[in-house]
């Protein structure tokens, strides 16, 4: 479903990283591991549409993705790619709904209510739907940003070092929620991270210490 | 949601520094309002009852004066003068036609002047009730005088000596109300109009003593009720005179000769009026740059507030882009929250300018006879909230393209 072809990319100036082929099919998860500094998150930012690749390809089912124009790409992205970061950038200055909202918006797709509330249903969030973001705790902020991700059902889902600030026990079960999540919606996730407590959570790994 | 939705929410946020840019530029664009409303209304209303008024000719004085007590009905008179010079004035070729004025007295404030018919001619005024003055001591009255004092056609009352209402009465002599006129907005409104000789009389006590048995039933019919100068001893004063030329060459010589032959002196409306304009010009223009420069700090605040949130508003831009949203729509959005800010602060300063000239002219009695009001739109206006919008769009520009410019992948990485 993923493909990625040829695939050279710099991190920085020292580091060209390249991927001459991989392919992530239906319903397989990725894990992209590597400390800080190896370029996963560039990877991760090229494989969601957002930092062209110095060269090469990558397809999401049949779209080539940096074939596409501009603000076909911002369309393209918004409607199949959900994006998780470490922290839960969440617009502070909207309510709960609003954001998501937002994310309808801008996506193109019709602005629909229902689905926002049940996306927040299932994680736990139905009563939030009117809170201001500021009013939320960290983790809850971090399960709005999941429904964010998954409220246009993407086909991809991209996690970028989703546990690096939680303890154990959350590490885990904010994996084991987007796991769930990614399969409820028929998405591949992909999650890039350096946490040695989740390295092992997928059998598809894409170690970037050992290029 | 929606964009403007959007920016909207991010100006609720900041509600403090939102009334702050949206107080500033309201504060502007409201002192600009008051002046073009007081300007605009002053130079339509000066200009509105000086036409047809070629010159002037009263007692010697101030000629700004002259103009203002004689045209206008704002300002005291120079004086009098005398009967047969005005007469003999007329009779000159250059003149086609002189109205009579003689001031002295009024009533509860409004003046008391004597005329003859040409003057309501001058200003095309209509009857809305009764009849034109025929007679010593019978009045027409303007519209606004009728609905202030509440005066009908049959109601008899005294006048009072000097301009302003605290002065005497004159018990001797009451004035009948046979006619009123339909509203003009001129000067005319706020006038109490009468013959010449219906003054005479009221003033003219030793005279008057005399021969009171002989007055008081009989009525009498002006001498020149509907046009010229009425005939009188050769003590006989009027205050001034309302002088049409035939021709463009009467402006050239008459003044001059009035001026240096006679005890008159002759001023142009037109001349002085915009002497005045451009003695007041000064001011106003200096209150005016003031008025710009409040606009422009209110637009470099908002500049200064959009560009420093952009700061802490990069992750959201990046957020935004990465849901979808293209290049442009975040210019856009940046942009919209500029604009939203002085279209707000136009329409503050339209109501504040507007309720200001309304409060303003409730505190001034003169306002109204100066005809100015703050519940009219004027002429300009329409510019002023357009420089609001603008000004937005001017202080929203650069952190717009700035926004537009969001390297979405840059901003995240940087956690």
């Amino acid at each position: 479903m993923i493909t990625i072809e040829n695939l050279n990319f710099g991190y920085s100036e020292k580091r060209i990283l390249s991927i001459s082929h991989m392919e992530i099919k239906e319903k397989q998860h990725l894990m992209i591991l590597g400390k800080s500094g190896s370029g996963k998150t560039t990877l991760l930012h090229i494989l969601g549409g957002l930092l062209k690749p110095a060269q090469g390809k990558v397809l999401i089912d049949d779209t080539d993705l940096y074939q596409l124009s501009g603000s076909a790409m911002d369309k393209y992205r918004g409607q199949n790619i959900g994006l998780v970061f470490q922290k839960a950038h969440l617009i502070s200055a909207l309510t709960v709904k609003d954001n998501l909202l937002l994310a309808q918006y801008f996506s193109g797709i019709p602005q629909d209510k229902g689905r926002i509330k049940e996306v927040l249903d299932t994680l736990n969030l139905g009563e939030k739907l009117n809170s201001k973001v500021r009013q939320l705790s960290q983790g809850e902020q971090q399960r709005v940003t999941i429904a964010r991700a998954l409220l246009n059902k993407p086909r991809v889902l991209l996690a970028d070092e989703p546990t690096a600030s939680l303890d154990d026990d959350n590490a885990n079960s904010v994996i084991q929620l987007l796991k769930e999540q990614a399969e409820n919606n028929n998405a591949s996730l992909i999650i890039a991270t350096h946490d040695q407590r989740v390295k092992d959570a997928f059998d598809l790994q894409l170690n970037l210490n050992e290029q | 949601m929606n964009l403007f939705l959007l920016s909207w929410k991010y100006i609720k946020d900041k509600p403090l520094n939102t009334f702050l840019n949206v107080l500033l530029m309201g504060l502007g664009i409201a002192i600009i309002l008051v002046l073009l409303i007081l300007n605009s209304q002053l130079e339509e209303n000066l200009s509105k009852n000086k036409r047809g008024i070629d010159l002037v000719v009263g007692a010697k004085g101030s000629p700004l004066q002259l103009i203002l007590a004689n045209v206008y009905h704002i300002d005291f008179p120079t004086g009098n003068i005398k009967l047969d010079e005005a007469k003999a004035l007329t009779r000159n070729r250059q003149v086609k036609s002189a109205i009579p004025l003689a001031l002295g007295d009024n009533y509860q404030g409004f003046r008391i002047v004597g005329t003859n018919h040409d003057y309501t001619k001058l200003y095309e005024a209509t009857l809305s009730e009764g009849a034109l003055w025929k007679y010593n001591l019978e009045c027409t009255i303007g519209s606004n005088v009728a609905m202030q004092l509440g005066l009908k056609v049959g109601d008899v009352f005294f006048g009072a000596h000097g301009l302003s209402d605290t002065d005497l009465d004159h018990d001797e002599a009451s004035y009948k109300v046979v006619g009123i006129l339909e509203p003009s907005n001129t000067a005319l409104d706020n006038l109490i109009l009468t013959n010449i000789e219906s003054i005479w009389q009221v003033h003219d006590h030793s005279a008057e003593e005399g021969e009171e048995a002989e007055h008081s039933n009989e009525p009498v019919l002006g001498s020149a009720y509907e046009t010229g100068l009425p005939e009188g001893g050769p003590d006989a004063e009027i205050t001034s005179m309302l002088i049409q030329f035939r021709s463009a060459m009467g402006a050239v010589t008459m003044p001059r000769m009035i001026n240096s032959n006679t005890n008159m002196q002759a001023a142009s409306p037109a001349f002085e009026t915009q002497r005045l304009f451009s003695l007041m010009g000064i001011g106003v223009n200096m209150i005016k740059s003031f008025a710009y420069i409040i606009i422009v700090i209110a637009g470099l605040s908002i500049f200064i507030s959009l560009y420093n949130a952009l700061k802490d508003r990069k992750y959201d831009l990046a957020i935004m882009r990465s849901l979808g949203a293209s290049k442009s729509k975040l210019f856009v959005h940046v942009i919209f929250e500029g604009i939203i800010i002085t279209t707000i602060g136009g329409v503050l300063g339209f109501i504040l300018g507007h309720g200001l000239v309304e409060f303003l002219t409730g505190l001034y009695e003169k306002s109204d006879a100066i005809g100015i009001s703050g519940m009219v739109l004027v002429k300009g206006e329409f510019y002023v909230l357009l420089i609001s919008v603008g000004v937005g769009v001017l202080a929203s520009i650069l952190p717009a393209f700035s926004a537009y410019r969001t390297d979405i992948s840059k901003v995240l990485a940087q956690e």
